[in-house]
Protein backbone atom coordinates (compact mmCIF):
# COMPACT_ATOMS: atom_id res chain seq x y z
CA UNK A 1 0.00 0.00 0.00
CA UNK A 2 3.03 2.34 0.79
CA UNK A 3 4.18 1.86 -2.10
CA UNK A 4 1.31 1.86 -4.58
CA UNK A 5 0.43 5.43 -2.32
CA UNK A 6 3.99 6.62 -2.71
CA UNK A 7 4.18 6.32 -6.75
CA UNK A 8 1.05 7.72 -6.97
CA UNK A 9 1.97 11.00 -4.90
CA UNK A 10 5.12 11.47 -6.60
CA UNK A 11 3.59 11.29 -9.91
CA UNK A 12 1.51 14.53 -9.25
CA UNK A 13 2.62 16.39 -6.64
CA UNK A 14 5.55 18.22 -7.45
CA UNK A 15 8.50 18.17 -4.17
CA UNK A 16 6.63 14.86 -2.78
CA UNK A 17 9.27 11.62 -2.70
CA UNK A 18 7.21 9.46 -1.18
CA UNK A 19 4.42 8.56 2.06
CA UNK A 20 4.48 7.66 5.37
CA UNK A 21 2.68 6.64 8.57
CA UNK A 22 -0.63 4.90 6.51
CA UNK A 23 -3.00 3.93 8.54
CA UNK A 24 -6.40 2.60 7.52
CA UNK A 25 -9.41 4.76 9.42
CA UNK A 26 -12.34 2.73 8.50
CA UNK A 27 -13.67 -0.06 6.09
CA UNK A 28 -17.30 -1.13 4.79
CA UNK A 29 -18.41 -3.12 2.34
CA UNK A 30 -17.30 -1.41 -0.63
CA UNK A 31 -14.94 1.50 0.33
CA UNK A 32 -11.76 2.11 2.35
CA UNK A 33 -10.27 5.42 4.09
CA UNK A 34 -6.70 6.18 4.69
CA UNK A 35 -4.92 8.87 6.24
CA UNK A 36 -1.19 8.98 5.59
CA UNK A 37 1.22 12.01 5.06
CA UNK A 38 3.24 13.08 2.06
CA UNK A 39 6.82 13.58 2.59
CA UNK A 40 7.72 16.65 1.05
CA UNK A 41 10.68 18.43 0.94
CA UNK A 42 8.99 21.69 1.94
CA UNK A 43 7.61 19.81 5.04
CA UNK A 44 4.87 17.35 5.21
CA UNK A 45 1.02 17.39 4.37
CA UNK A 46 -1.61 15.81 5.40
CA UNK A 47 -3.74 13.75 3.62
CA UNK A 48 -6.34 11.23 3.50
CA UNK A 49 -7.41 8.72 0.56
CA UNK A 50 -11.03 7.81 0.06
CA UNK A 51 -11.16 4.53 -2.78
CA UNK A 52 -12.83 1.69 -3.82
CA UNK A 53 -9.89 -1.04 -4.31
CA UNK A 54 -10.82 -3.27 -7.69
CA UNK A 55 -12.86 -5.91 -7.01
CA UNK A 56 -15.03 -5.03 -4.52
CA UNK A 57 -18.53 -5.41 -4.86
CA UNK A 58 -20.45 -2.40 -6.36
CA UNK A 59 -21.27 0.16 -3.88
CA UNK A 60 -25.26 0.11 -2.59
CA UNK A 61 -27.42 2.07 -4.85
CA UNK A 62 -28.00 5.01 -2.87
CA UNK A 63 -24.19 6.04 -3.35
CA UNK A 64 -23.51 9.06 -5.20
CA UNK A 65 -19.89 7.14 -6.10
CA UNK A 66 -16.21 8.16 -5.21
CA UNK A 67 -15.84 10.40 -8.28
CA UNK A 68 -18.61 12.59 -8.11
CA UNK A 69 -18.24 12.59 -4.33
CA UNK A 70 -14.46 14.26 -4.73
CA UNK A 71 -16.67 16.57 -7.42
CA UNK A 72 -18.69 17.92 -4.83
CA UNK A 73 -16.02 18.26 -2.26
CA UNK A 74 -13.86 20.28 -4.63
CA UNK A 75 -17.26 22.41 -5.67
CA UNK A 76 -17.97 23.09 -2.17
CA UNK A 77 -14.47 23.85 -1.64
CA UNK A 78 -14.07 26.87 -4.15
CA UNK A 79 -17.48 28.44 -3.17
CA UNK A 80 -15.51 28.76 0.27
CA UNK A 81 -17.47 26.05 2.24
CA UNK A 82 -15.92 24.37 4.70
CA UNK A 83 -14.22 21.56 2.26
CA UNK A 84 -10.98 19.74 2.41
CA UNK A 85 -9.03 20.68 -0.71
CA UNK A 86 -8.95 17.50 -3.16
CA UNK A 87 -5.25 16.85 -4.25
CA UNK A 88 -5.96 13.74 -6.87
CA UNK A 89 -8.44 11.60 -8.21
CA UNK A 90 -7.32 8.42 -8.73
CA UNK A 91 -6.11 7.13 -12.09
CA UNK A 92 -6.34 3.56 -13.64
CA UNK A 93 -2.20 3.55 -13.93
CA UNK A 94 -2.21 4.89 -10.30
CA UNK A 95 -3.19 0.98 -9.01
CA UNK A 96 -5.56 1.61 -6.46
CA UNK A 97 -8.74 1.22 -7.71
CA UNK A 98 -11.22 4.69 -7.68
CA UNK A 99 -11.70 7.10 -5.55
CA UNK A 100 -9.51 10.50 -4.57
CA UNK A 101 -6.79 11.97 -2.36
CA UNK A 102 -7.70 15.09 -0.01
CA UNK A 103 -6.06 17.32 2.40
CA UNK A 104 -6.62 15.81 5.97
CA UNK A 105 -8.18 18.45 8.15
CA UNK A 106 -7.60 18.21 12.25
CA UNK A 107 -10.44 18.34 14.26
CA UNK A 108 -12.48 16.56 16.53
CA UNK A 109 -16.26 14.21 15.20
CA UNK A 110 -17.02 12.18 18.00
CA UNK A 111 -20.02 13.55 19.05
CA UNK A 112 -19.32 13.17 22.47
CA UNK A 113 -16.48 14.56 23.11
CA UNK A 114 -17.92 17.67 20.71
CA UNK A 115 -20.25 18.29 23.18
CA UNK A 116 -18.61 16.95 26.64
CA UNK A 117 -15.02 18.81 26.11
CA UNK A 118 -13.92 21.50 27.67
CA UNK A 119 -11.96 22.47 24.22
CA UNK A 120 -15.28 22.78 22.53
CA UNK A 121 -17.10 25.15 24.86
CA UNK A 122 -16.89 28.53 22.37
CA UNK A 123 -17.62 26.43 19.77
CA UNK A 124 -21.02 24.57 20.58
CA UNK A 125 -23.26 28.14 21.48
CA UNK A 126 -21.93 28.62 17.66
CA UNK A 127 -22.41 25.77 15.89
CA UNK A 128 -26.03 25.29 14.99
CA UNK A 129 -25.76 28.87 13.64
CA UNK A 130 -22.89 28.38 11.59
CA UNK A 131 -24.11 25.12 10.35
CA UNK A 132 -27.29 26.41 9.05
CA UNK A 133 -25.00 29.04 6.47
CA UNK A 134 -23.03 26.23 5.81
CA UNK A 135 -26.15 24.46 4.71
CA UNK A 136 -27.21 27.06 2.45
CA UNK A 137 -23.94 27.87 0.90
CA UNK A 138 -24.22 23.75 -0.28
CA UNK A 139 -28.09 24.18 -1.42
CA UNK A 140 -26.87 27.60 -3.15
CA UNK A 141 -24.13 26.03 -5.33
CA UNK A 142 -24.52 26.59 -8.65
CA UNK A 143 -27.38 23.52 -10.32
CA UNK A 144 -25.40 23.99 -14.03
CA UNK A 145 -22.03 23.02 -12.61
CA UNK A 146 -23.22 19.97 -10.57
CA UNK A 147 -22.13 16.40 -11.54
CA UNK A 148 -24.94 13.85 -12.39
CA UNK A 149 -27.17 12.74 -9.37
CA UNK A 150 -29.90 11.04 -8.16
CA UNK A 151 -33.42 12.66 -7.97
CA UNK A 152 -35.40 11.96 -4.48
CA UNK A 153 -38.36 13.09 -3.75
CA UNK A 154 -40.23 12.30 -0.42
CA UNK A 155 -42.59 10.24 -1.66
CA UNK A 156 -39.56 7.82 -3.10
CA UNK A 157 -38.10 8.07 0.10
CA UNK A 158 -40.85 7.09 1.67
CA UNK A 159 -41.35 4.19 -0.53
CA UNK A 160 -37.96 3.21 0.04
CA UNK A 161 -38.59 3.23 3.79
CA UNK A 162 -41.38 1.02 3.49
CA UNK A 163 -39.67 -1.44 0.82
CA UNK A 164 -36.72 -2.00 3.21
CA UNK A 165 -38.84 -2.15 6.68
CA UNK A 166 -41.33 -4.99 5.06
CA UNK A 167 -37.76 -7.07 3.60
CA UNK A 168 -37.06 -7.49 7.48
CA UNK A 169 -40.19 -9.15 7.93
CA UNK A 170 -40.73 -8.42 11.64
CA UNK A 171 -43.81 -6.02 12.60
CA UNK A 172 -43.63 -2.81 14.16
CA UNK A 173 -46.61 -1.27 14.99
CA UNK A 174 -45.10 1.64 15.59
CA UNK A 175 -42.74 2.36 11.79
CA UNK A 176 -46.76 1.78 10.68
CA UNK A 177 -47.91 4.34 11.86
CA UNK A 178 -44.79 6.98 11.39
CA UNK A 179 -45.34 5.36 7.04
CA UNK A 180 -48.89 6.30 7.67
CA UNK A 181 -47.91 9.90 9.19
CA UNK A 182 -45.86 10.66 6.32
CA UNK A 183 -47.88 9.35 3.53
CA UNK A 184 -50.75 11.40 4.70
CA UNK A 185 -48.26 14.80 4.67
CA UNK A 186 -46.06 14.35 2.10
CA UNK A 187 -45.44 17.76 0.86
CA UNK A 188 -45.89 17.30 -3.09
CA UNK A 189 -42.53 19.31 -4.60
CA UNK A 190 -40.39 21.40 -2.82
CA UNK A 191 -40.32 25.16 -3.84
CA UNK A 192 -37.10 24.45 -5.10
CA UNK A 193 -34.99 21.53 -6.08
CA UNK A 194 -31.47 21.92 -4.73
CA UNK A 195 -27.97 19.53 -4.27
CA UNK A 196 -28.66 17.59 -0.95
CA UNK A 197 -26.02 16.51 1.26
CA UNK A 198 -28.02 13.86 2.56
CA UNK A 199 -26.05 12.99 5.75
CA UNK A 200 -25.29 16.02 7.33
CA UNK A 201 -24.76 14.93 11.23
CA UNK A 202 -22.52 14.24 13.36
CA UNK A 203 -19.73 11.80 13.05
CA UNK A 204 -19.36 14.15 9.24
CA UNK A 205 -18.56 16.94 10.70
CA UNK A 206 -15.14 17.83 11.71
CA UNK A 207 -15.50 20.60 14.48
CA UNK A 208 -12.45 22.70 15.62
CA UNK A 209 -12.53 25.09 19.27
CA UNK A 210 -13.39 27.36 16.89
CA UNK A 211 -16.38 25.29 15.28
CA UNK A 212 -16.72 23.99 12.02
CA UNK A 213 -14.18 23.09 9.94
CA UNK A 214 -15.40 20.52 7.53
CA UNK A 215 -18.41 19.31 6.47
CA UNK A 216 -17.03 15.25 5.05
CA UNK A 217 -18.81 12.13 3.40
CA UNK A 218 -21.20 13.22 0.39
CA UNK A 219 -21.97 9.64 -0.40
CA UNK A 220 -25.48 10.22 -0.01
CA UNK A 221 -25.99 13.44 -1.99
CA UNK A 222 -28.72 13.87 -4.38
CA UNK A 223 -31.01 16.61 -5.76
CA UNK A 224 -34.37 17.01 -3.64
CA UNK A 225 -35.85 19.31 -1.06
CA UNK A 226 -33.02 21.15 0.88
CA UNK A 227 -35.17 20.65 3.80
CA UNK A 228 -34.18 17.50 4.30
CA UNK A 229 -30.92 18.08 5.78
CA UNK A 230 -32.14 20.84 7.90
CA UNK A 231 -34.66 17.90 9.42
CA UNK A 232 -32.16 14.97 9.36
CA UNK A 233 -29.41 17.10 11.57
CA UNK A 234 -32.27 17.93 14.09
CA UNK A 235 -32.95 14.11 14.44
CA UNK A 236 -33.10 13.20 17.85
CA UNK A 237 -30.55 10.22 17.31
CA UNK A 238 -28.27 12.61 16.57
CA UNK A 239 -28.36 14.50 20.09
CA UNK A 240 -26.49 11.88 22.33
CA UNK A 241 -28.43 12.73 25.24
CA UNK A 242 -29.20 16.06 25.17
CA UNK A 243 -32.39 15.98 24.14
CA UNK A 244 -33.58 19.61 24.44
CA UNK A 245 -31.02 20.72 21.78
CA UNK A 246 -32.66 19.41 18.66
CA UNK A 247 -30.02 20.55 16.58
CA UNK A 248 -26.82 18.02 16.99
CA UNK A 249 -27.34 18.32 21.01
CA UNK A 250 -25.92 21.83 20.50
CA UNK A 251 -28.43 24.22 19.31
CA UNK A 252 -31.47 24.84 18.87
CA UNK A 253 -33.75 24.80 15.51
CA UNK A 254 -34.14 28.52 15.77
CA UNK A 255 -30.61 29.53 15.42
CA UNK A 256 -30.17 26.69 13.00
CA UNK A 257 -33.04 28.27 11.07
CA UNK A 258 -31.64 31.64 11.02
CA UNK A 259 -27.73 30.75 10.33
CA UNK A 260 -29.25 29.48 6.77
CA UNK A 261 -31.84 32.53 6.47
CA UNK A 262 -28.38 34.66 6.48
CA UNK A 263 -26.83 32.73 3.99
CA UNK A 264 -29.71 33.65 1.52
CA UNK A 265 -32.62 31.06 1.50
CA UNK A 266 -35.74 30.29 2.87
CA UNK A 267 -36.60 27.86 6.12
CA UNK A 268 -39.93 26.10 5.68
CA UNK A 269 -40.50 24.99 9.25
CA UNK A 270 -43.38 22.49 8.76
CA UNK A 271 -41.22 20.40 6.11
CA UNK A 272 -38.34 20.68 8.43
CA UNK A 273 -40.34 18.66 10.45
CA UNK A 274 -42.02 16.46 8.01
CA UNK A 275 -37.82 15.26 7.24
CA UNK A 276 -37.14 15.07 11.25
CA UNK A 277 -40.10 12.49 11.15
CA UNK A 278 -38.59 11.03 8.06
CA UNK A 279 -34.68 11.19 9.54
CA UNK A 280 -36.22 9.51 12.30
CA UNK A 281 -38.06 6.50 11.05
CA UNK A 282 -34.69 6.48 8.38
CA UNK A 283 -32.47 5.63 11.48
CA UNK A 284 -34.65 2.92 13.06
CA UNK A 285 -34.82 1.62 9.34
CA UNK A 286 -30.93 1.30 9.08
CA UNK A 287 -30.87 -0.42 12.91
CA UNK A 288 -32.73 -2.88 11.54
CA UNK A 289 -30.54 -3.27 8.53
CA UNK A 290 -27.81 -3.87 10.77
CA UNK A 291 -29.38 -6.41 12.82
CA UNK A 292 -30.29 -8.35 9.07
CA UNK A 293 -26.41 -8.31 8.45
CA UNK A 294 -25.46 -9.43 11.58
CA UNK A 295 -27.58 -12.37 11.03
CA UNK A 296 -26.43 -13.08 7.36
CA UNK A 297 -22.87 -11.62 7.04
CA UNK A 298 -19.85 -13.47 8.19
CA UNK A 299 -18.48 -11.01 10.58
CA UNK A 300 -20.61 -12.17 13.19
CA UNK A 301 -20.20 -8.70 14.50
CA UNK A 302 -21.30 -7.73 18.03
CA UNK A 303 -21.65 -3.78 17.44
CA UNK A 304 -23.76 -4.45 14.51
CA UNK A 305 -26.00 -7.04 16.13
CA UNK A 306 -26.77 -4.06 19.30
CA UNK A 307 -27.28 -1.95 16.92
CA UNK A 308 -29.89 -3.19 15.78
CA UNK A 309 -31.59 -3.04 19.45
CA UNK A 310 -31.35 0.32 19.18
CA UNK A 311 -34.36 0.89 16.58
CA UNK A 312 -36.77 0.87 19.84
CA UNK A 313 -34.97 4.01 20.24
CA UNK A 314 -36.33 5.55 17.59
CA UNK A 315 -39.52 4.25 18.20
CA UNK A 316 -40.07 6.36 21.26
CA UNK A 317 -38.92 9.28 19.87
CA UNK A 318 -41.33 9.05 16.81
CA UNK A 319 -43.74 8.67 19.60
CA UNK A 320 -42.64 11.83 21.01
CA UNK A 321 -43.36 13.35 17.58
CA UNK A 322 -46.64 11.78 16.83
CA UNK A 323 -48.12 10.97 19.78
CA UNK A 324 -47.15 12.99 22.40
CA UNK A 325 -48.07 12.87 25.95
CA UNK A 326 -49.25 15.44 28.26
CA UNK A 327 -46.86 16.45 31.19
CA UNK A 328 -48.12 14.39 34.46
CA UNK A 329 -48.33 18.50 35.74
CA UNK A 330 -51.01 19.36 32.76
CA UNK A 331 -53.49 16.68 33.23
CA UNK A 332 -56.74 17.56 34.66
CA UNK A 333 -57.61 16.46 37.72
CA UNK A 334 -55.36 14.80 40.04
CA UNK B 1 -37.18 -28.04 36.65
CA UNK B 2 -33.39 -26.52 35.94
CA UNK B 3 -31.42 -26.39 38.97
CA UNK B 4 -30.12 -22.69 40.72
CA UNK B 5 -28.25 -20.27 39.62
CA UNK B 6 -30.80 -19.03 36.93
CA UNK B 7 -29.44 -17.67 33.93
CA UNK B 8 -30.09 -14.39 34.77
CA UNK B 9 -27.80 -14.76 37.82
CA UNK B 10 -25.33 -16.67 35.79
CA UNK B 11 -25.12 -13.95 32.94
CA UNK B 12 -24.63 -10.86 35.90
CA UNK B 13 -21.78 -13.20 37.10
CA UNK B 14 -20.38 -13.15 34.09
CA UNK B 15 -21.39 -9.85 33.27
CA UNK B 16 -19.18 -8.59 36.11
CA UNK B 17 -16.02 -10.22 36.23
CA UNK B 18 -15.76 -8.80 32.64
CA UNK B 19 -16.30 -5.45 33.40
CA UNK B 20 -14.55 -5.95 36.84
CA UNK B 21 -11.64 -7.21 36.03
CA UNK B 22 -10.68 -8.01 32.60
CA UNK B 23 -11.80 -4.43 31.11
CA UNK B 24 -9.32 -2.93 32.76
CA UNK B 25 -6.54 -4.95 31.12
CA UNK B 26 -8.15 -4.53 27.89
CA UNK B 27 -7.27 -1.34 25.26
CA UNK B 28 -7.93 -0.21 22.17
CA UNK B 29 -10.03 -1.79 19.60
CA UNK B 30 -10.79 -4.88 21.85
CA UNK B 31 -11.52 -2.90 25.17
CA UNK B 32 -14.65 -1.09 22.69
CA UNK B 33 -15.46 -4.59 21.90
CA UNK B 34 -15.24 -5.99 24.85
CA UNK B 35 -17.31 -2.98 26.15
CA UNK B 36 -20.39 -3.45 23.35
CA UNK B 37 -20.29 -7.41 24.74
CA UNK B 38 -20.90 -6.13 28.53
CA UNK B 39 -23.47 -4.34 27.43
CA UNK B 40 -25.29 -7.81 25.49
CA UNK B 41 -24.90 -9.46 28.41
CA UNK B 42 -26.07 -6.46 30.57
CA UNK B 43 -29.17 -6.72 27.73
CA UNK B 44 -30.06 -9.87 28.13
CA UNK B 45 -29.98 -9.78 32.21
CA UNK B 46 -32.80 -7.13 32.18
CA UNK B 47 -34.71 -9.40 29.24
CA UNK B 48 -34.44 -12.64 31.17
CA UNK B 49 -36.22 -10.30 34.40
CA UNK B 50 -38.64 -8.48 32.55
CA UNK B 51 -39.83 -10.16 29.29
CA UNK B 52 -42.59 -12.96 30.53
CA UNK B 53 -44.76 -9.81 32.38
CA UNK B 54 -44.10 -7.36 29.51
CA UNK B 55 -45.16 -9.96 26.93
CA UNK B 56 -48.34 -11.02 28.75
CA UNK B 57 -49.46 -7.45 29.40
CA UNK B 58 -49.06 -6.86 26.10
CA UNK B 59 -50.93 -9.55 24.76
CA UNK B 60 -53.14 -8.74 26.99
CA UNK B 61 -53.99 -5.09 25.94
CA UNK B 62 -53.54 -6.28 22.20
CA UNK B 63 -56.57 -9.04 22.31
CA UNK B 64 -58.70 -6.02 24.05
CA UNK B 65 -57.69 -3.81 20.97
CA UNK B 66 -58.12 -6.18 18.15
CA UNK B 67 -60.62 -8.61 19.07
CA UNK B 68 -59.18 -11.80 18.95
CA UNK B 69 -56.75 -14.06 20.86
CA UNK B 70 -52.92 -15.56 19.23
CA UNK B 71 -49.63 -16.05 19.56
CA UNK B 72 -48.04 -12.25 21.04
CA UNK B 73 -46.24 -12.25 17.07
CA UNK B 74 -49.40 -12.71 15.40
CA UNK B 75 -51.08 -10.32 17.39
CA UNK B 76 -48.16 -7.78 16.52
CA UNK B 77 -48.33 -8.73 13.24
CA UNK B 78 -52.38 -8.25 12.70
CA UNK B 79 -51.71 -4.84 14.52
CA UNK B 80 -49.42 -3.39 12.19
CA UNK B 81 -51.33 -4.39 9.35
CA UNK B 82 -54.68 -2.73 10.54
CA UNK B 83 -52.48 0.88 11.22
CA UNK B 84 -51.35 0.05 7.75
CA UNK B 85 -54.56 -0.04 5.94
CA UNK B 86 -55.79 2.92 8.42
CA UNK B 87 -58.33 0.76 9.97
CA UNK B 88 -56.83 1.46 13.71
CA UNK B 89 -55.04 5.15 14.11
CA UNK B 90 -54.06 7.07 17.23
CA UNK B 91 -57.66 7.87 17.38
CA UNK B 92 -58.68 4.16 18.14
CA UNK B 93 -58.89 4.15 21.93
CA UNK B 94 -56.64 2.44 23.96
CA UNK B 95 -53.54 2.19 20.68
CA UNK B 96 -51.99 5.84 21.65
CA UNK B 97 -51.61 4.25 25.38
CA UNK B 98 -50.23 0.88 24.00
CA UNK B 99 -48.16 1.64 21.88
CA UNK B 100 -46.28 4.12 24.48
CA UNK B 101 -46.76 1.09 26.95
CA UNK B 102 -44.73 -1.60 24.68
CA UNK B 103 -42.30 1.09 23.41
CA UNK B 104 -41.47 1.69 27.13
CA UNK B 105 -40.84 -1.67 27.61
CA UNK B 106 -38.64 -2.45 24.86
CA UNK B 107 -36.48 0.41 25.92
CA UNK B 108 -35.95 -0.80 29.35
CA UNK B 109 -34.69 -3.93 27.79
CA UNK B 110 -32.97 -2.30 25.19
CA UNK B 111 -31.50 0.94 26.42
CA UNK B 112 -33.05 2.56 29.80
CA UNK B 113 -30.16 5.35 29.81
CA UNK B 114 -31.64 6.60 26.84
CA UNK B 115 -32.47 9.76 27.65
CA UNK B 116 -35.54 10.14 25.77
CA UNK B 117 -36.99 6.86 27.93
CA UNK B 118 -35.55 8.54 30.96
CA UNK B 119 -37.72 11.70 30.32
CA UNK B 120 -41.18 9.99 29.84
CA UNK B 121 -40.12 7.72 32.83
CA UNK B 122 -39.77 11.16 34.72
CA UNK B 123 -42.99 12.42 33.29
CA UNK B 124 -45.05 9.62 33.72
CA UNK B 125 -44.15 10.12 37.57
CA UNK B 126 -41.78 7.01 37.33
Amino acid sequence: MEALLGGCVTSWCPGATGITNAVRLSGGASQETWSFDIVHRDGNIGAILRRAPQGYGAAPSRAAGLSVEANLMQLAHDAGLPSPRVMHVLRPQDGLGTGFIMERVEGETIPRKILRDQQFANARPKLARQLGKVLAGIHGLPPARLPELRRMTAAKEIAELERDYRSFEWPRPVFELALRWLREREPGPPAEVTLVHGDFRHGNLIIGPEGVRAVLDWELAHLGDPMEDLGWISVNSWRFGEIDKPVGGFGSRDELFAGYESGGRRVDPDRVMFWEVMGTLRWGVMCCGMMQRFRIGPEHSIERAMIGRRSSETEIDLLRLLAPRQPKSLKPGK
Amino acid sequence: MQDEPSPEELIKAVADFLRDEIAPQISGHHAFKLRVSINALDLVARQLRLEQGSDAAETTRLVQILGIEASLGELNRRLAERIATGELDLQTPGLAEHLWQTTMEKLAVDQPNYASYKRELGERGG
